[in-house]
């Protein structure tokens, strides 16, 4: 064992890019779910969204059309999802599921001829001064700008939710729909609203995959991120700030994990694989007591 | 080979509702393809797909050939295979080991339809199984780093703990060992065939662990991605060339190439000389190639390294030959004693010098 081989710095700083795709997806479902739908494309969405913006940054060279790219195609698959449950009535968890499906066969067919390109560079940004600080400016302000936006967007939630007349709409609408409607407020234009918001963020996470992380275009590349991400939206209470503490708890885990692999620590591997699921679900149980939005997943309608 | 896939059941369904249509003609030969994987993942399906290509390239309009892809190994594996062999096919490959039992049950039922499984050790009289000896070209891989790494430092992607990425691991010590005594393994188990971003982080945890080659045996280019990114560090390609990462980080490569035996074995079908038999190919019949050494490798090393190439090629040299321990420091081969086929399929076991144990 020889645990002096892992540096402590690099294992925080990476542990901020391993964490940001999944909080990104999850940050978009919880304001989905507070709005009262359940939404269970966010794989589709993510595998859609890394495609649309990995195909837009290598045709336009830059990385950041290929964000928004990312995001409006995310956002588009999403709200395919939101005619069918809100206007149509179908069942969200099938739908859902649907989206996922069609997702991943879509992307694979619009990533046709993107297999084996190399993404544009996105370039770390080095912030001045703080970026200059001995150990914390390494691990905290030497990263891509998607690592910051994913920060500003939880904390732009926590902010929306609890602070600002739409959020307490929003979560209106998600505790009891029937109140919302009698008090006079668009129940569908609000669950639309939220569910494009959720599709462009899960779009977001699956960009940083295809263009920071991996970076490149490989069918099935998110593997099962999405799922992750609705997990720990349920593990973290529906509250932003505990999703926060899950996705960078999956990550970091994820990354001791490899880093302990490769010291040679001698605690059998399974156990050591299955720890970044185990770590996030004991500890975000322990401090849970997040209760669910009253009306999840039911369906809407205004005579009813 | 678990290459599970939790959505792969629905595409599979999918595929199969397009491949009921009626077969076109009666005379031609129907062959059958199970994939584990999406055709695009640029490694282990895609060239088995290139070499179901080359089957029709080579026949023409004589050969029909239809395939499955990401068909999770199960039982939704047993209906696939099934409803090819109702369809008319004459010849099915599965190209996974997890595969095995399916195929067995599946060719039980149609003893008409000749079955060809790659990676298994189970035959029947219309079930031959096929495979390669990945482990040279992972010797010749073993060769290049143990001569360019500067840290000593050798970073091991695994996927499985299962003989064949054993054999690979133990192929390339070997090699490593011999040319620069001072090396090290630092092996890291990822669980998965295929997860780039798993992948990614797993080399990336090497590298910044002092590691500067990175010896991977899962199937995405993600680890290319990382070491291009860290700069001084080099790589191989894994099953398919990958040069679009050449010359740096991707110095070489090992290519599964089932094209020749693929033509041959629908050829034999044809004739009518099929029988069941047990193939095991190396870099000598052209089952597994090494991918152009590219100009990042000094001239020296290059030659070296095509010099094993070659004599592997032509039998003068086995990648596993005595004197060599097993890892607890009990003796294995005798000087110049080489280790047996059947050893070599099931090996579980480290040779001396690497440091960690295998999951069991």
């Amino acid at each position: 064992m020889d645990l002096s081989s892992i540096n402590p710095i690099l294992l925080l700083a990476s542990l901020m890019v391993a964490a940001t795709p999944i909080l990104l997806a999850a940050i978009g479902e919880l304001v989905v779910e507070r709005a009262g739908v359940l939404n269970l494309g966010v794989e589709g969405m993510m595998i859609t969204g890394a495609v649309c913006g990995f195909a837009f940054a290598t045709i336009t060279g830059s990385p950041w059309l290929g964000f928004v790219a990312a995001a409006l195609g995310g956002a588009a698959l999403s709200l395919l999802f939101g005619v069918l449950t809100q206007y149509l009535l179908t069942n969200q968890v099938a739908t859902g599921l649907a989206l996922t499906l069609f997702g991943l066969g879509l992307s694979a067919l619009i990533g046709q001829g993107y297999i084996g390109i190399k993404a544009p560079a996105f370039p770390d940004i080095h912030v001045p001064l703080l970026g200059d600080i001995p150990v914390i400016g390494p691990i905290i302000f030497q990263h891509d700008p998607m690592v910051y936006i994913g920060l500003a967007l939880v904390a732009g939630t926590y902010w929306f939710l609890h602070k600002t007349r739409g959020g307490l709409i929003l979560r209106a609408v998600g505790e009891n729909h029937d109140a919302a409607h009698a008090l006079g407020y668009k129940v569908i234009k609000v669950r639309l609203l939220a569910i494009m918001f959720g599709g462009a963020c899960a779009g977001l996470g699956g960009a940083y995959l295809s263009l920071v992380r991996v970076p490149q275009w490989t069918e099935g590349m998110t593997a099962g991120a999405g799922w992750i991400a609705l997990a720990i939206v349920v593990f973290a209470g529906w509250k932003p700030w505990r999703l926060l503490l899950g996705a960078y708890l999956f990550g970091g885990v994820t990354v001791l994990q490899l880093n302990l692999q490769a010291a040679g620590v001698a605690v059998p591997v399974e156990y050591l694989s299955m720890s970044p699921y185990l770590a996030t679900i004991v500890v975000l149980v322990i401090m849970s007591s997040g209760r669910a939005p009253g009306s999840l997943g039911r369906i809407f309608h205004a005579s009813r | 080979m678990k290459r599970r896939n939790l959505l792969a059941s629905g595409v599979a369904a999918a595929a199969l509702a397009t491949m009921g249509l009626p077969a076109l003609a009666q005379n031609k030969t129907k062959v059958g393809f199970v994939y584990v994987g999406p055709v695009g993942d640029g490694g282990w399906t895609y060239e088995h797909d290139q070499a179901r290509q080359a089957v029709e390239a080579e026949f023409g309009d004589a050969v029909e050939t239809v395939f499955v892809e990401s068909v999770p190994e199960g039982p939704d594996a047993e209906r696939v295979m099934t409803q090819m062999a109702l369809d008319g096919a004459d010849l099915i490959f599965t190209t996974s080991f997890g595969y095995m039992d399916p195929t067995i049950n599946v060719a039980a039922k149609f003893p008409d339809v000749k079955f060809e499984h790659a990676t298994g050790y189970k035959q029947a009289d219309n079930v031959s199984v096929y495979s390669a000896r990945f482990y040279e070209g992972r010797a010749v891989q073993g060769y290049i780093a143990g001569s360019m790494t500067k840290s000593n430092i050798i970073g091991y992607i695994g996927s499985f703990p299962i003989p064949e990425v054993i054999r690979g691991i133990n192929a390339a010590y070997i090699q490593a060992k011999k040319v620069n005594p001072d090396v090290e393994f630092k092996i890291v188990w990822a669980y998965t065939w295929f997860d780039p971003a798993k992948e990614a982080e797993a080399a990336t945890v090497l590298i910044e662990q002092g590691a500067d080659v990175i010896l991977q045996h899962t199937d995405s280019t993600a680890p290319q991605a990382a070491a291009q990114a860290a700069g001084n560090v080099i790589t191989f390609g894994q099953a398919s060339d990958m040069a679009e990462f050449a010359p740096m980080p991707r110095v070489s490569s090992i290519i599964d190439n089932w094209a020749p035996y693929y033509i041959a074995r629908t050829k034999a079908v044809m004739d009518g000389t099929w029988t069941s038999t047990s193939t095991w190919d190396g870099i000598g019949a052209g089952m597994v190639g090494i991918g152009e050494i590219s100009d990042a490798v000094p001239a020296e090393v290059k030659a070296g390294a095509e010099a094993m190439r070659d004599a592997i090629a032509a039998g003068e040299m086995h990648p596993f030959t005595g004197p060599l321990n097993k890892q607890d420091g009990s003796a294995w081969l005798a000087d110049g004693e080489t280790a047996d086929d059947g050893t070599l399929a099931g090996l579980n076991f480290y040779v001396e010098g690497i440091v960690g144990d295998i999951p069991q």
